[in-house]
């Protein structure tokens, strides 16, 4: 039993780094806010890494160097005012600087006026409920069946044999590629988050009012998020996927699901960004 | 007061402690209690840190293999309020009662009945919180947060959920109004504030924090358990609640809650540096004001635990540029620390060995914690295992390794023999690589996008699970080493009364192990030894 669990896993591992899904990063997204994003957490994450080699580098050497076996003799100095007024203003600069761009991202995010299509997503114990607003289309979205098959103890099914296991819905939400889409938020029950990474939102529906958010996706494409707040026993059972398709599939998949298509999407006017 | 107290313990200059049973369960004495309370927070340690190898066990791969969703849940609920609540703050608190005393050359604590009180209210506490594993359906399954409506569908083991962090706060209020009292009252007349060591200082802030957050707690679960059994509307949408204010609440005590697990953390480092490094702690004073301006900024930042809630445009700045400013004074402790270590004559030891691998490590959860305060990329992170990462970052090689590098520097001070310096430095060094092996690959998990919280995950994130699911056995097993320096610390050679080559602060003026009753009568001390902040 031992042995076998320990070649498995060992198997498991060698499996795992063949098929190279070490990824180490967020993703850079499919929206004009998912990139700006990335650069603030990419800028943030170099800032501290030239931070940490300055500070780490002092101590190194401070380690190296002002060791008593290595004959260092402590010196008698505990203050200086100087020193201190420096370590604390190029922090409130760096700060300022980063602070800046960040600010300026979080207008953009908070700014869902004009949408091309609205959908209210309301979160339940545990799937999502999916309504667009002016195409009267509605649906549930639930864990699909291989993942739903695979997912108990004792299933005796591999994950890794089960396409995006654990990231597949029966009924994605289909969007057109290029529309700004509003996504109004709500819960009927426990608090639930609508996640999806490469979109770089991530909102709370809460049981009792409506939140609010946007995306506008540049990419078409299919793309996996889950739910992010806990939402008891299946809160790692509910994913989210978004399908971005051309307008002219978004239209037919309106119409094959008994919407009504004749609501022309602001972006027909503006012109695709 | 501090001279009557002085006199009135004279009567028991030679009283030892009594025999069995009565003598831990009747103490009024700070060095028993305090070492209750640091045993008590080691087999807290250790339960906490099996619920976490349940956890990483089922996470090690994709698939259910051991546990129920169900219990999964009540695992990471458990795991989190062990820890949080039964062993890294009675540890503190254990620590301030063997410490404060000896280092203000005080007699004891202020409020000797009022400690024992506080200490055994904890076991009944947790007593009352492991019970209700057995309950039916099972303990709390909702997030040591405790967020409504979630916590409201908890089965039988809701009210004694609600008890159980009544009593860890009374416990706390109680500990705090000791320390405070103790800290103001009962130093040595040469002692002045400023003057004192930086453990008392941290530990004095950090108490005056507990005061003002433990109620809110205490406020925030009467509401719930009012909501759930009394037909209360305070979090619930249906009756014209709202669930968000549950997070304000929460979060006003849980942010400073963060900074009672470390400032103390920040006073030990601040003894121990100077010590191996044989040169004062640089800029003392500037210390002192760094840990007040972060205490008081950690009153107005707890929002950035609640940026996805849907805040208004102008509060998520707010809260933003106040959690920046932060690193502000972090930074100025951590610089100073460098600057202390910076020309000393330093050797290592094993508390300074844990010392510096919590600067190291320790800032490195810092620059998370910077990151995260990001709002556009907190929006990625949040809920997420980066999340994991950052906070058992700050807590495990920040807060743990706190409390260990302190076990290490006082324990000889304690029992009056050495440990083990071999098994001191193999605890360590396993620690160290451990501790990273575990959660430096959670953070490339959260911004791959694994929410935290879940029992099972998609394949592409089996990698770095496994990793973490090894680091974690690696990191528990590690702590059995800590066991056995404690069961054989009685075996290694006697301790001076000053222990190390160069302490500094009136714990080291008195014998090793240290006497029963210590500084009964106010102490006119060489102020070289007695004020670390001060040149030799």
């Amino acid at each position: 039993m031992i042995r076998k669990t320990v070649t498995g896993l060992l198997g498991l591992f060698w499996a795992a780094a063949a098929s190279a899904d070490w990824e180490v990063n967020m993703p850079v997204g499919v929206t004009e806010l998912s990139a700006e994003t990335y650069s603030l957490h990419m800028m943030a994450f170099w800032v501290c890494t030239v931070i940490g080699i300055v500070v780490f580098g002092v101590m190194i050497i401070s380690l190296i160097k002002h060791r008593k076996a290595a004959g260092a003799v402590p010196a008698k100095f505990s203050h200086s005012t100087l020193a201190e007024v420096i370590w604390t203003i190029i922090p409130v600069l760096i700060l300022l600087f980063m602070a800046v761009p960040a600010a300026e991202t979080m207008i953009k995010l908070e700014d869902s006026r004009k949408p091309d299509l609205t959908v209210v997503v309301t979160g339940y114990q545990w799937k999502w409920h999916y309504r667009y607003q002016d195409q009267d289309v509605e649906f549930y979205s639930s864990l699909a069946r291989p993942s739903l098959e695979a997912r108990t103890k004792d299933a005796g099914i591999d994950p890794f044999t089960v396409d995006n296991y654990l990231l597949d819905v029966d009924r994605p939400l289909v969007v057109p590629v290029g529309a700004k889409v509003r996504i109004l938020l709500t819960s009927n029950d426990v608090l639930h988050a609508w996640w999806v990474p490469d979109l770089a939102i991530k909102k709370d529906a809460i049981p009792g009012m409506v939140n609010e958010t946007w995306f506008r996706a540049a990419t078409p494409g299919t793309y996996r998020g889950q739910c992010a707040e806990l939402c008891g026993k299946d809160h790692g059972y509910m994913p989210v996927v978004v399908e971005v398709v051309e307008e002219a599939a978004f239209n037919e998949w309106v119409a094959s699901n008994g919407g009504t298509t004749d609501v022309t999407l602001a972006s027909n006017q503006s012109g695709l960004e | 007061m501090s001279t009557a107290v002085a006199d009135s313990h004279d009567v028991h200059d030679h009283h030892g402690p009594e025999k069995g049973i009565k003598r831990w369960l009747f103490t009024t004495n700070h060095k028993d209690i305090g070492t209750m309370y640091l045993i008590f927070s080691l087999v807290m340690f250790f339960i906490g840190g099996l619920m976490a190898l349940v956890i990483r066990s089922e996470l090690a791969i994709p698939g259910l293999q051991f546990v129920h969703p169900e219990f999964f849940n009540q695992m990471t609920t458990m795991h989190a309020l062990i820890m949080v609540f039964g062993a890294v703050m009675p540890a503190f608190v254990g620590l301030a009662n063997w410490m404060i005393p000896m280092q203000i050359g005080g007699p004891d604590m202020a409020l000797p009945r009022m400690n024992n009180w506080s200490f055994w209210i904890l076991p009944v506490a947790f007593g009352i919180l492991l019970s209700t594993l057995l309950m039916p359906g099972g303990g709390p399954a909702s997030g040591w947060t405790m967020y409504p409506p979630l916590v409201l569908q908890t089965g039988n083991a809701f009210p004694f959920l609600i008890f159980s962090v009544h009593l860890m706060g009374i416990s706390s209020i109680m500990g705090a109004i000791n320390i405070i009292v103790t800290i103001i009252n009962m130093r040595t007349p040469e002692m002045t504030l400023i003057r004192m060591p930086m453990f008392v200082w941290t530990w004095l802030i950090t108490a005056y924090l507990l005061l003002a957050v433990m109620p809110v707690l205490a406020g925030a679960v009467t509401m719930l358990l009012t909501d759930q059994f009394f037909g209360t509307s305070f979090f619930l949408a249906a009756g014209g609640g709202d669930p968000v204010m549950f997070q304000h609440i929460f979060w006003f005590f849980g942010h400073p809650e963060v900074y009672i697990m470390i400032l103390p953390a920040f006073g030990v480092v601040s003894e121990i540096l100077p010590t191996f490094s044989r040169k004062p702690l640089f800029g003392h004073d500037s210390m002192v004001y760094a840990t007040a301006s972060i205490a008081f900024l950690s009153f107005i930042v707890w929002a950035h635990h609640m940026f996805t809630v849907g805040m208004p445009l102008t509060g998520q700045m707010f809260f933003m540029f106040a959690t920046m400013l932060i690193a502000v004074p972090t930074g100025v402790k951590v610089f100073n620390w460098v600057a202390t270590m910076w020309r000393g004559s330093m050797t290592f030891e094993t508390p300074m060995l844990f010392a510096i691998g919590f600067i190291f490590l320790f800032t490195i959860g810092g620059f998370s914690g910077l990151m995260l305060a990001i709002v556009p990329s907190d929006i990625q992170y949040h809920d997420s295992y980066f999340v994991v990462a950052h906070f058992h970052y700050v807590l495990v090689p920040g807060s743990i390794f706190a409390l260990m590098a302190a076990a290490y520097y006082w324990l000889p001070k304690w029992t009056g023999h050495m440990y083990s310096e071999r098994a001191g430095k193999l605890h360590f060094w396993l620690s160290t690589i451990f501790v990273n092996v575990t959660f430096f690959p959670m953070h490339f998990l959260g911004l791959a996008g694994m929410p935290r919280r879940i029992p099972d995950y998609s394949t592409q994130f089996a990698d770095f699970n496994l990793v973490a699911s090894i680091g974690a056995f690696g990191f528990g097993l590690s702590q059995l080493i800590f066991v056995y320096v404690l069961l054989t610390s009685k075996k290694g050679a006697h301790a001076s009364g000053k222990v190390w080559e160069a302490p500094r602060g009136l714990e080291w003026t008195v014998p090793s192990p240290a006497p029963y009753h210590t500084f009964n009568e106010p102490v006119h001390v060489d102020r070289t030894v007695a004020f670390p902040q001060e040149n030799p």
